[in-house]
């Protein structure tokens, strides 16, 4: 169970969230919108204690990570999977080793064993014999998706993920939709994904929050939010700018 | 509340800066030994890390080294022949090779080579969010990229010290004897004779502080380096400035300790 209490945050001088709370129960797979700017990968970044709120309580499992520190927040985040808005791979390593870190940090595995689980999980994301390359030699969408790799090989019990689908082609961003819903499906993972895409939206989530004006705007089913009649929302469902 | 004021009036101003980012390394450090002494780091990566050090350091430590021995010999046999005492050049060549030169040139070099290395290195994963997705990876970037780099410093630093007093001392020699014609066996005998273990113990315990500033500045740069590409061209360029100043300041220091305490124990 993930809750997040009157969660605040500022740059500087530069408000991003304020008064920010909702709950996400076990198994759910809950998707986040927002204007671009509007704080949701600051929320992300929250919820796995990789920032620090000015006020307000994030509780993984009822446990107040906010409080701890970076040794204490390890064995809570070994709890999470989180797939980076820009991959975030490690540039000095392969791809089998960024993907297989995870596992050899904190499984006693085979080298045998880890190559079959990295060999599985590369294919899962449809990048099969890819694992000698560097990241470098990759384009945006396989980074992003070895970035996904490297987040589910372990088989986390929450996963986020911020913006997974964003920059992908229209058939791979099909196949990631449809892999996070495996994901959850098979692991039972609790997922939280970032999103603007409305379709994969209402595909991957039982729940939207949607995130305007530094609070929590819209908290329902993707179905209430596409039928709503809430100006504010209506906007953003069908993308229309301010004229 | 005298101390707040205090602290009120120093925030901001780059004395308060510097204080800040004092404090700041040494808890860094503090977390850094504390993590070293549970030998839970991985081998493979400080072996690594000692080998780059090697490798990126082997030409400036050199060409350093005995460049610097022979300019210290020529200058002291000019010197030294005015009083007719030729044959004591070795031996002032050896004691500032070993006790102050070789350590501090071979630190002020490392520090240009490899802690820029390191704090562009550490930088550009901050500034990529790779250290954040080691974070997410349950992984303590202390743990992960502090010790390694703070160990094979700590062991490569000293190391290449010794490469510097060898080579220096054996350049002095041959531009002694083959330039300037001092009696190689006198020479050679008189600089045992007033030089000795002491001096190298001196230059080795120094040079074991300079390559734990050299790897604590570079990765503490590297860490708080500012989101940007400028920002990891100023750790770069703050890390070899900060780890050289700290470096010649606490040679002064170490210095004066050190030959306090042979003074105490009679070496
Ligand atoms: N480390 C930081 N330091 C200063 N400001 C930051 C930092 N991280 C984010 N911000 C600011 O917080 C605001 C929200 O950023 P965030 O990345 O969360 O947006 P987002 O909703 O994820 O947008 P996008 O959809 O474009 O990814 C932005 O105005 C950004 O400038
Ligand atoms: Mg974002």
């Amino acid at each position: 169970m993930i809750e997040v209490r009157s969660l605040k945050k500022s740059f500087g001088a530069q408000p991003v969230l304020q008064d920010v709370s909702f709950r996400i129960e076990n198994g759910e797979s809950v998707v986040i919108i927002g204007r671009s700017g509007g704080g949701k990968s600051v929320l992300l970044k929250h919820i796995i204690g990789l920032l620090q709120p000015d006020a307000g309580a994030v509780l993984i499992d009822s446990e107040d990570i906010v409080a701890m520190n970076e040794r204490q927040l390890l064995r809570v985040r070994r709890k999470f999977g989180m797939v980076f808005q820009g991959a975030a791979l490690f540039d000095s390593m392969t791809v089998a080793e960024n993907v297989a870190f995870g596992l050899r940090r904190h499984e006693h595995l085979t080298e045998a064993e880890i190559a079959k689980r990295v060999a599985a999980t590369l294919d899962m994301v449809d990048l099969p014999g890819t694992e000698n390359k560097n990241p470098a030699e990759l384009s945006g969408g396989m980074r992003k998706r070895v970035g996904l790799a490297r987040a589910i090989i372990y088989e986390p019990q929450i996963v986020l993920y911020d913006e997974p689908t964003t920059g992908l082609d229209p058939i791979v961003s099909d196949s990631i939709d449809k892999l996070i819903i495996r994901v959850r499906d098979h692991l039972r993972v609790t997922s939280i994904v970032v999103t603007h895409d409305m379709r994969s939206a209402r595909r991957v989530g039982n729940r939207v929050l949607m995130l305007h004006d530094k609070k929590i705007y819209a908290n329902c089913t993707p179905e209430a939010l596409f039928t709503s009649q809430d100006s504010v929302v209506r906007q953003f469902v069908d993308g229309v700018a301010d004229s | 509340m005298l101390s707040l004021r205090a602290m009120n009036f120093l925030a901001g101003t780059w004395v308060g800066e510097w204080l800040v980012g004092l404090g700041r390394i040494t808890l860094l450090s503090r977390e850094a030994i504390a993590s070293a002494s549970t030998f839970k780091f991985s081998r493979r990566d400080v072996l690594y890390q000692i080998y780059f050090i090697g490798i990126k350091s082997q030409s400036v430590v050199i060409v350093t080294g005995a460049f610097t021995g022979m300019v210290l010999a020529a200058q002291t046999y000019f010197q030294f022949h005015k009083v007719k005492m030729d044959t004591a050049t070795l031996a002032v060549v050896s004691v500032s090779m070993c006790s102050e030169l070789g350590p501090v040139l071979t630190a002020l070099m490392v520090a240009g080579r490899v802690g820029a290395a390191i704090a562009a290195e550490i930088g550009t994963m901050r500034v990529t969010e790779q250290i954040d997705a080691l974070r997410t990876l349950a992984t303590h970037p202390t743990d992960y990229l502090v010790v390694p780099r703070l160990v094979a410093s700590i062991i490569a630093v000293p190391l290449l010290t010794v490469e510097s007093m060898i080579v220096g001392i054996a350049a002095s020699y041959a531009v002694a004897v083959g330039l300037l014609g001092i009696d190689p066996a006198y020479a050679w005998w008189n600089m045992l004779k007033y030089s000795g273990d002491v001096d190298v113990m001196i230059g080795l315990i120094k040079s074991v502080f300079y390559g734990g500033i050299i790897a604590m500045v570079g990765c503490y740069k590297g860490l708080s380096c500012s989101v940007g590409a400028e920002g990891v061209g100023r750790a770069t360029t703050e890390a070899v400035v900060y780890s050289s100043i700290t470096i010649l300041i606490c040679n002064f220091f170490l210095t004066l300790v050190l030959e306090h305490i042979c003074i105490i124990l009679g070496l």
